[in-house]
């Protein structure tokens, strides 16, 4: 059983794409963490990413940092990032999802680390920097534990290597929608954009959903990344933007009508 | 034990290519021009006149006659990279790299810099291969090196100052990777040390082991044969492996000395090997500082080009072999090793360096007067002559 697969499988049915939003542990607060998970859940999130903050986040941007690094400040550890998602896997359903870094996850070890994730409730996890030559005791760790490794590609990325990454991938596989660190700014996407779209969706068939991430900050992205064959749209920065202008709870109703105006860009037309 | 060059990038267990998939076509491309120039007949001749006639190699192995009486041990010689234009080690690589880069048609070059040296020679080659440079360098880094950063400056680079993290090494080579991500159709990132990602390691360690092998042609002529020891500091390690490299297989003694800052014991110091653990940064599987969640460690050296909690893939896999003996040496024996050379012998190291330095002063006491150490002096000491006076003000 994965919850990632059969999310998807629900959506096609009834003709819609997903939507998966980005919540960090501990930013701005443990508490809070659970709250805006919630939120994310109420405005419609299918799937929920959860980061676990790294010290050295290489492939994100401004945004991403700064809540990794005020989260750390704060004390945010595996252990506590397990009590927030028990907590939320008590009251959802809604399939989970850990982005990380490799060196959490290998300096623990792979198995145990991604065997206590699996208990406390995560289904997925995606690592930027696990590229899929490296991947051998990752990928055995993963299958052991029932998890879905969601491997991500680029627009620069071969087709060769979108067979052997999507073969390697299960959940989705993550499409990074442009050259750069997560947190974009741009208002629209560029043609190589929507044609990476295009051509791994022709690879990938239907055997596994794609997913595109990095730099959606609107709707109106949204809907052309999803036009162009999408299976899903990742926001993260967009929704930690909104929580630092919007201190404590008050973040909370604009995350759900965020979300809202995010997973309408999903329904069929 | 010696290991050519590693397929998959793999020393032993270490190192490997633990990148975002973005930057995969990028070490792909730059690993097949690398396989391609490094045995070509052009190639190997522009770089040897550039790193003659530009950097002025080979450079002199000195017998430092006055520090090895005042000890009473084993001869010690300086092969004294600290002359090279720039002052340090780090041109060896950037004229090596840099003429690679032009040769895969880069036009723009980005660098990491610690203490400045590397950007400081990465400024130098782009102004002589006539190639745009920007370099990212720790904000903490720019205030302690602040010659450095006018340097670079004059000599037509653009200097990033990087306010994340520990705004240090590893921070400016975070961003530097960022940078590399964003523009990585067009820009050549050259790393300065042995670290990242495959094939940096190993090109790193090629373009710098010019030091042994001429190390083992000047104790030729000098002794007869190759030293009973070489000292050499190791931070990412470009100096070290590029000295040890070439000596692998020779009957010598090999010891790197990574910086123990105010002490091992505390948490201020950068001595990865000596007091590190396995994990995955920058690209590598290696030694690093990092808490009991993996969380990377907050690092300590007076020498801003060791103060990284990682360290060359190779180095791990050496220390693991036990090929290589890497120990320690703390700020206030650095220091002294910094007076006592500029004193004894008029030669005023790098603060890197002076780790070196002092580590050979301990050796060469439990060695006989017919034996023989060689130290890299990886760098001169001229940047470094404020960070001393202001710690001799605190500390005396």
């Amino acid at each position: 059983m994965s919850r990632i697969r059969d999310k998807f499988l629900d959506l096609k049915s009834k003709g819609q794409k997903a939507l998966i939003a980005y919540a960090m542990a501990g930013y701005p607060s443990d508490t809070e963490t659970i709250g805006i998970v919630r939120s994310l859940a109420r405005g419609g999130a299918d799937i929920i990413e959860i980061g676990l903050p790294f010290s050295d986040p290489l492939a994100d941007g401004p945004v991403i940092q700064n809540a990794s690094f005020l989260a750390l400040q704060k004390g945010m550890n595996l252990d506590r990032f397990l009590r927030i998602v028990r907590r939320i896997r008590a009251e959802t359903d809604v399939p989970l999802v850990l982005m990380t870094y490799a060196n959490l996850l290998y300096s623990r070890g792979y198995d145990r680390f991604l065997s206590t994730i699996k208990k406390a409730g995560i289904d997925g996890v995606i690592i930027p920097d696990m590229a899929i030559e490296e991947s051998e005791g990752y990928l055995r760790a993963v299958r052991k534990n029932n998890l879905d490794a969601i491997f991500l590609i680029s627009p620069n990325t071969s087709p060769e290597r979108i067979r052997r990454i999507s073969g390697a991938s299960s959940g989705f596989v993550y499409l990074v929608s442009t050259y750069g660190t997560t947190g974009g700014t741009k208002k629209q996407f560029q043609k190589y954009t929507l044609d990476a779209i295009r051509n791994a969706k022709k690879i990938l068939g239907g055997r596994i959903p794609l997913g595109v991430g990095f730099g959606v900050n609107n709707a109106e992205q949204a809907r052309s990344l999803l036009k162009s064959g999408a299976d899903a749209v990742i926001v993260a920065s967009a929704f930690l933007r909104l929580i630092a202008k919007n201190p404590n709870s008050r973040s909370h109703p604009k995350i759900v009508a965020f979300a809202k105006s995010l997973k309408a860009s999903t329904m069929p037309e | 034990m010696r290991l050519g060059y590693p397929k998959n990038g793999k020393f032993g267990e270490f190192g490997g290519r633990f990148i975002p998939e973005t930057l995969v076509p990028a070490v792909e491309e730059l690993e097949e021009a690398y396989l391609k120039f490094r045995d070509d007949k052009a190639f190997r001749e522009e770089l040897d006149h550039y790193l003659r006639e530009y950097a002025g190699r080979p450079t002199p192995l000195y017998f430092a006659k006055n520090l090895t009486e005042s000890i009473g041990g084993a001869k010690i010689y300086l092969k004294r990279e600290d002359l090279l234009h720039g002052g340090a080690h780090k041109i060896n690589n950037t004229l090596g790299q840099g003429l690679l880069a032009k040769r895969m048609g880069k036009r723009r070059i980005i660098a990491e810099t610690g203490a400045g040296q590397h950007g400081v020679a990465t400024a130098m080659a782009c102004a002589a291969l006539g190639i745009k440079s920007e370099v990212y360098m720790g904000f903490k880094d720019t205030e302690r090196q602040k010659l450095n950063v006018f340097r670079m400056k004059l000599l037509g680079s653009t200097v990033h100052p990087v306010k994340e993290g520990t705004q240090t090494l590893k921070d400016a080579i975070n961003e530097a990777i960022r940078d590399w991500i964003t523009n990585v159709n067009t820009t050549y990132y050259l790393l300065g040390s042995a670290v990242g990602p495959h094939p940096y390691p190993v090109m790193v360690r090629d373009f710098q082991s010019v030091i042994g092998e001429e190390i083992l042609i000047q104790m030729r002529h000098l002794e007869k044969s190759p030293p009973d020891s070489v000292v050499a500091c190791v931070g990412g390690g470009s100096n070290a492996i590029g000295t040890f490299y070439p000596l692998v297989d020779k009957d010598t003694q090999m010891f790197g000395v990574e910086a123990g800052g105010i002490g091992v014991r505390t948490q201020h110091h950068s001595a990865t090997l000596t007091s590190g653990s396995k994990g995955i940064l920058h690209g590598m599987l290696t030694y690093l500082l990092q808490d009991r969640y993996g969380q990377i460690q907050d690092t300590h050296s007076i020498a801003a080009g060791l103060d990284y909690p990682g360290v060359g893939p190779e180095h791990a896999y050496l220390k693991d072999s036990k090929r290589v003996n890497y120990d320690t040496v703390n700020d206030a024996e650095a220091v002294n090793a910094f007076l006592t050379l500029s004193k004894q012998e008029g030669i005023i190291p790098a603060l890197e360096s002076s780790h070196a330095v002092a580590y050979a002063m301990k050796l060469a006491k439990k060695m006989t007067r017919r034996e023989t150490i060689v130290v890299t002096l990886s760098g001169r000491g001229d940047k470094d002559v404020e960070v001393v006076e202001r710690y001799l003000e605190e500390h005396v």
